[in-house]
């Protein structure tokens, strides 16, 4: 069972549909029993960074969060991503779950923000497992942005700048854009991710 | 860079979608969630949904439709029509829509589009405008383009931008229906004055419109409804026009 992580931060339905085609049950649930049950934990949303942790915080979640991507593959989506790093910096200094080092500012580009629309991916340290995304079109909508080390970026966009696009540390992963809204690319996406993440259990750093 | 958008429209009035927004002559062309999810397959980029309901069940039945669109629908998705209040935009982002096209009621009650823009983001508010040739200006119409409210269309858009609009969905009365080509000099001058991504909508009747409107101004996306619905093109065939042309489109 994939858990999908239930914390009052956007509508998720088609995250679900899109792991249920791919022949998975889901739950959508913040039971911390269910999520240790879960085979893998899906981290999404949408909104402030800073209201998220806040969100994450009142449900007791953090901890258990960090536990769980020890154990299991993790995946966290748009302002989920972002949610891996250390800190943001989106309405005042906040902590994210550190499971991947770096951190979520603003992006820095002449061009408009939000980046939103369909965003082209470049495959990033010659990842093999992604390399058939090379170009392929994703749905973006953020403000914000990762700033890590090149060691942790599987794709990047341009958008007047380098913005992270997929993350990965171990079986811990992120995507900035929306899979469940990138048409069959997003879904396949999904799937590469399901499949990494079975062969490889490497340990996050 | 960022793509240029192609997006099928769908008027949906109780339920159904339909052609024309006229009683005469109305025609049922099939399920909105299954139309939008076939479009999303084969290509749409978004899609946008406009419900022309009468009745409070039609609009409901919309809120229906949006839940399940946002279950089987890969795409990002817009719904526009009848959208008065901000518990309307609250309840139609809540069942899933990605975004929220506000048109008369955002010019009789602006503050609609700063309210949903603080509350809900920017990224989710598209302000539409049905503009309409005067003189040497454009001005704002609203009851489905019949009803002239005076203001400027191009002031309106940067006022419209100024409160927290995050995309201007632009149709010309003037080409809509005529299908020889979008509104060039219209959708030039609001791309011009807003830095907010611009749809064109309104005068599509071949695939070639698109890359005509996509070379010759700085539009983000362009609209269409009756040469997708009624099967003349598909929006794979827009794409590869489009492809051909040099345009930077998501391949279908």
């Amino acid at each position: 069972m994939i858990a999908i992580v239930d914390y009052g931060m956007g509508n998720v339905a088609s995250v679900r549909t899109a792991f249920e085609q791919l022949g998975y049950e889901v739950e959508i649930t913040d039971s911390i029993d269910r999520l240790e049950a879960a085979s893998h934990i899906i981290l999404p949303g949408v909104g402030s960074f800073q209201a998220a942790v806040q969100e994450i915080q009142e449900r007791n979640l953090a901890e258990p969060l960090r536990k769980l991507a020890q154990e299991k593959p993790f995946l966290g989506i748009c302002l989920g991503m972002q949610l891996l790093f250390d800190k943001g910096y989106e309405n005042g200094v906040s902590d994210g779950l550190g499971l991947i080092p770096g951190e979520v500012t603003r992006i820095e580009t002449t061009y408009i923000l939000p980046h939103i629309g369909w965003n082209q991916l470049q495959i990033e340290n010659d990842n093999q497992a992604f390399a058939a995304f090379q170009e392929k079109h994703v749905y973006f909508v953020h403000s914000f942005q990762a700033r890590t080390a090149q060691k942790y970026l599987v794709a990047t966009a341009d958008y007047g700048t380098q913005v992270p696009g997929i993350v990965q540390n171990g079986h811990v992963y992120g995507m900035q854009f929306h899979p469940e809204k990138s048409g069959e690319v997003g879904v396949e996406l999904l799937k590469v991710f399901l499949e990494e993440t079975k062969s490889d259990r490497r340990q996050i750093v | 860079m960022i793509a240029k958008r192609i997006i099928p429209c769908l008027d949906v009035k109780e339920g159904k979608v339909v052609k024309g927004t006229n009683f005469v002559g109305l025609r049922e062309l099939g399920d909105p969630v299954e139309m939008a999810s076939n479009y999303s397959k084969t290509g749409a980029d978004e899609i946008i949904f406009l419900d022309i309901s009468a009745t409070n069940e039609g609009r409901q039945t919309m809120v229906e439709i949006v839940k399940q669109t946002a279950e089987q629908v890969f795409v990002p998705f817009t719904v526009g029509g009848g959208v008065r209040t901000i518990d309307d935009v609250t309840r139609l982002l809540q069942a899933g829509a990605d975004k929220v096209a506000m048109n008369s009621a955002a010019v009789n009650n602006p503050q609609l589009i700063t309210e949903a823009s603080d509350r809900f983001g920017a990224q989710c508010v598209v302000v539409a405008i049905d503009a309409k040739r005067v003189g040497e200006k454009w001005h704002v119409m609203t009851h489905g383009g019949t009803k002239d409210t005076d203001l400027d269309a191009i002031e309106w858009a940067k006022e419209a931008e100024k409160r927290g609009a995050g995309e201007i969905l632009l149709t010309s009365v003037d080409t809509d229906g005529v299908k020889d080509g979008f509104d060039i000099t219209l959708t030039e001058a609001v791309v011009h004055a807003v830095r907010i991504p611009v749809i064109a909508s309104g005068g599509v009747g071949k695939p070639e419109h698109f890359p005509e409107v996509f070379k010759k101004t700085d539009v983000s996306a362009g609209l269409a409804a009756s040469i997708f619905h009624e099967n003349t093109f598909t929006v794979k065939q827009v794409k590869d026009v489009c492809i051909n042309q040099g345009v930077n489109i998501r391949e279908a």
